[in-house]
């Protein structure tokens, strides 16, 4: 087993707690990984990606080789695109939500973005922010994000629910009730959305 | 306790490794990619309860002097930096060679090849071998765990500092890391040799052939280190050297083994002998290392050689910019993955000041006021607030290194330059501003400083900023004219206040210091956070 994972994102969404619950899972399995990430210059509302590796066997690099990916994971449609390159070309997939974060005066067209991901032939794109006001709050959007992506992953959701409540059981059990819903709806939509293709 | 398995940072790994081998104290300076060794030290439960010493320092060399005050003493120290810092710290550092050391001392700089987060690309090897100073590269994160403790103890056998250089990519990638077995911290002791902790020129003359001598033993130890490896192949077309995490770089392009000759570095001074038996069986070579071309600068030396080398030198990897296995393995002839092309439409997203931050207001004011003189130049520093240099402040005219906002404006001052205005951070005043200061006092220098106080060091995530509460009495205890040390709060509805007081003062003729205050806007989130 082994899944090459790029998660993406503006600094201040959330990814990198997506990339922690799935490092504890990973531990949990006893599987390798390693995960890369950016801090510093880019947590300020600029591009913040992670490099998460996971296997089976031992691990090198901590950066994913150009076609390798088996998918980008994002919280922002043109942050999702970003990094095409590194999707393996035969079975990549793009998760992503759909709603644009625009803090940049030359912000692509919504009207392209979309169109350059309805395109794609491996794509779970629907907008992540208004999944999780239905049922949470829009700050649990990352945690749809990890839903919708775990139906592509060899790991038990129910070992994601426990990262999540390890990740969260600080801030209280009604946080973590609200993540472990926003979790579980984004893993249904998503599981909808590749069987209605 | 034992084998207990963690998912840790680079960063993580290594002060985990310090803290199991014995640390009684880390110092360090916050700095992109060094700072989560100190904070993981900060918050871990067995350093708090044995109270191993983990307070930020005021900058580099106040942290590296510290860690030798506490080595002279026999205890295992840590000092932490990025590369930059070791240019703020390489008094201390070059002549604690001199000194040499008791307890041991680690010196950990942090590389940040291709600057996500800084200004230069510079090499720390360079450093190491400068001032004759053992260095280690871990691979990974298992070998910065284990190495912590391999180079305490090297440190006290040799007693010598010894250099930990990490990147950027290994300090901020988690990886599961095995936990070891735990050492208790050495007991206060003194240095048996007494002289060479004083460098009057006599002691230091004696003391340098030593340093020498010394340094080619460390390359004997380097032939023997368990870091470094000859890891013989089945076709000697090329022999490859690959430092540090350019070894992992190479193994990922080769998953059931590199048929080449590789050797992997990660302890220096290099080992000659390894190196010469590579360059015998093998054809030609090819060095990958990240950072800069600091083997293959050796290997190659000023006139040419027998063997062909490649690397970043002669373009077969990119002559700048950190590492990537695609990079590796274009340099080592394997094909391009198959993979799309860059989607065009995607445009960059350069970070920015948050909303709700005073450095904002602090430039909306400047430059409102500023607009009304010909040629004003306003001199930078490093933090958060460079961005102001980006649109739509467009408020900086130079960045240079800690502290030079204050001292050049002076220089340009002296040159007759009017108006002539410096704006420093807090922190960054503290760490590299207040000695610039007194040069500016001293002659009253027609400049106004801008000390924009956001309470913390905001840019590496919000560590206690050491001037905290403390700046306006810093300035006053200088020298400066009490008339002309001003406060402001940074904030929208002042914008007005602000404008006419960073004009009164620039107007005036002489030093003065203003200190716009607020606190950052993310740590105020979070102190709010931890209130409720």
């Amino acid at each position: 087993m082994k899944t090459d994972i790029i998660l993406a994102g503006v600094g201040g969404q959330g990814i990198l707690s997506i990339a922690s619950i799935l490092g504890v899972a990973a531990l949990e399995q006893n599987l390798y990984l390693k995960q890369a990430e950016v801090h510093g210059m880019s947590q300020r509302g600029g591009d913040v990606q992670s490099n998460l590796r996971l296997s089976s066997s031992p691990v090198h690099s901590d950066l994913i080789p150009l076609g390798k990916a088996d998918m980008v994971v994002s919280l922002e449609p043109m942050e999702a695109l970003r990094y095409v390159e590194y999707l393996n070309p035969q079975s990549g997939w793009i998760v992503t939500s759909t709603a644009p974060f625009v803090n940049i005066p030359n912000y692509p067209e919504q009207a392209a973005i979309d169109a350059a991901l309805a395109s794609r032939e491996r794509v779970v794109a629907f907008d992540m922010e208004a999944a999780a006001r239905e049922i949470a709050s829009p700050r649990s959007s990352n945690m749809v994000l990890l839903g919708a992506c775990s139906p592509l992953l060899d790991i038990d959701p129910s070992k994601l629910e426990d990262g999540i409540r390890a990740i969260f059981a600080r801030k209280g059990e009604k946080i973590v009730e609200a993540n472990i819903a926003a979790f579980r709806l984004g893993r249904e939509k998503a599981i909808e959305m590749r069987s209605g293709k | 306790m034992k084998n207990r398995k963690l998912l840790l940072l680079g960063d993580e790994a290594l002060a985990l490794g310090a803290l199991d081998a014995g640390l009684s104290g880390v110092y360090a300076y916050p700095g992109t990619p060094s700072t989560e060794i100190t904070e993981y030290i900060q918050s871990h439960p067995g350093a708090r309860e044995r109270g191993v010493h983990s307070h930020w320092s005021s900058n580099e060399k106040t942290a590296m002097e510290e860690a030798l005050g506490m080595s002279f003493c026999g205890k295992r120290a840590m000092v932490c930096m990025k590369h930059v810092g070791m240019n703020v710290c390489a008094d201390a550092f070059v002549n604690s060679a001199m000194t040499g050391v008791n307890g041991g001392l680690i010196v950990v700089a942090a590389d940040d090849p291709s600057m996500h987060s800084s200004q230069n690309e510079q090499d720390s090897r360079f450093y190491s071998q400068f001032a004759f100073i053992p260095a280690l590269e871990p691979s990974g994160q298992q070998e910065a765990y284990e190495m912590a403790a391999y180079a305490l103890e090297f440190s006290e056998r040799v007693q010598l500092p010894v250099m930990m250089r990490m990147v950027t990519r290994l300090c901020h990638s988690r990886a599961v890391v095995e936990q070891g077995d735990e050492r208790p911290e050495n007991t206060l002791s003194y240095p048996e040799k007494t002289r060479q902790w004083v460098l009057m020129p006599g002691n230091s003359r004696v003391r340098y052939r030593e340093v020498l001598q010394l340094w080619e033993s460390l390359k004997e130890e380097s032939e023997k280190s368990p870091y470094n490896k000859y890891i013989a192949g089945t076709d000697r077309s090329v022999g490859i050297v690959a430092s540090g995490i350019a070894f992992n770089y190479l193994m990922e392009n080769f998953p059931d083994g590199c048929p080449y000759n590789v050797v992997k570095i990660s302890q220096y001074p290099l080992p000659e002998k390894m190196l010469q038996r590579l360059a015998d069986e093998s054809d030609r070579l090819l060095v990958i290392e990240d950072g800069q071309p600091f083997i293959e600068e050796k290997l190659r030396g000023v006139l040419p050689g027998a063997k062909k080398i490649s690397g970043r030198l002669d373009g077969a990897l990119p002559r700048t910019g950190e590492l990537t296995p695609d990079a590796v393995a274009a340099a080592i002839g394997l094909k391009e993955a198959e993979h799309e092309k860059r989607c065009e439409m995607v445009v960059p997203r350069p970070p920015a000041l948050c909303q709700g931050c005073g450095h904002r207001d602090v430039f909306h004011a400047l430059n409102d006021v500023l607009a009304g003189y010909k040629d004003a130049k306003v001199f930078g520093d490093i933090g958060c607030y460079t961005l102001g240099w980006l649109s739509p402040f467009n408020a900086i005219d130079t960045v240079v290194d800690m502290g030079a906002s204050i001292t050049m404006a002076k220089g340009a001052a002296d040159a007759g330059q009017h108006p002539a205005v410096a704006v420093i951070g807090d922190s960054t005043f503290t760490h590299s501003g207040m000695t610039g200061l007194l040069d500016a006092i001293n002659e009253n220098s027609p400049i106004t400083v801008i000390i924009s106080d956001n309470l913390t060091t905001g840019m590496t995530g919000g560590q206690d900023s050491q001037g905290t509460g403390k700046l306006e009495d810093i300035c006053l205890g200088l020298g400066v004219d009490p008339a002309h040390v001003r406060t402001i709060d940074s904030l929208p509805k002042n914008h007005d206040a602000m404008m006419a007081l960073f004009k009164e003062e620039i107007d005036y003729p002489g030093l003065s210091v203003i200190v716009s205050r607020r606190e950052c806007i993310q740590t105020a989130r979070r102190h709010n956070s931890a209130k409720k």
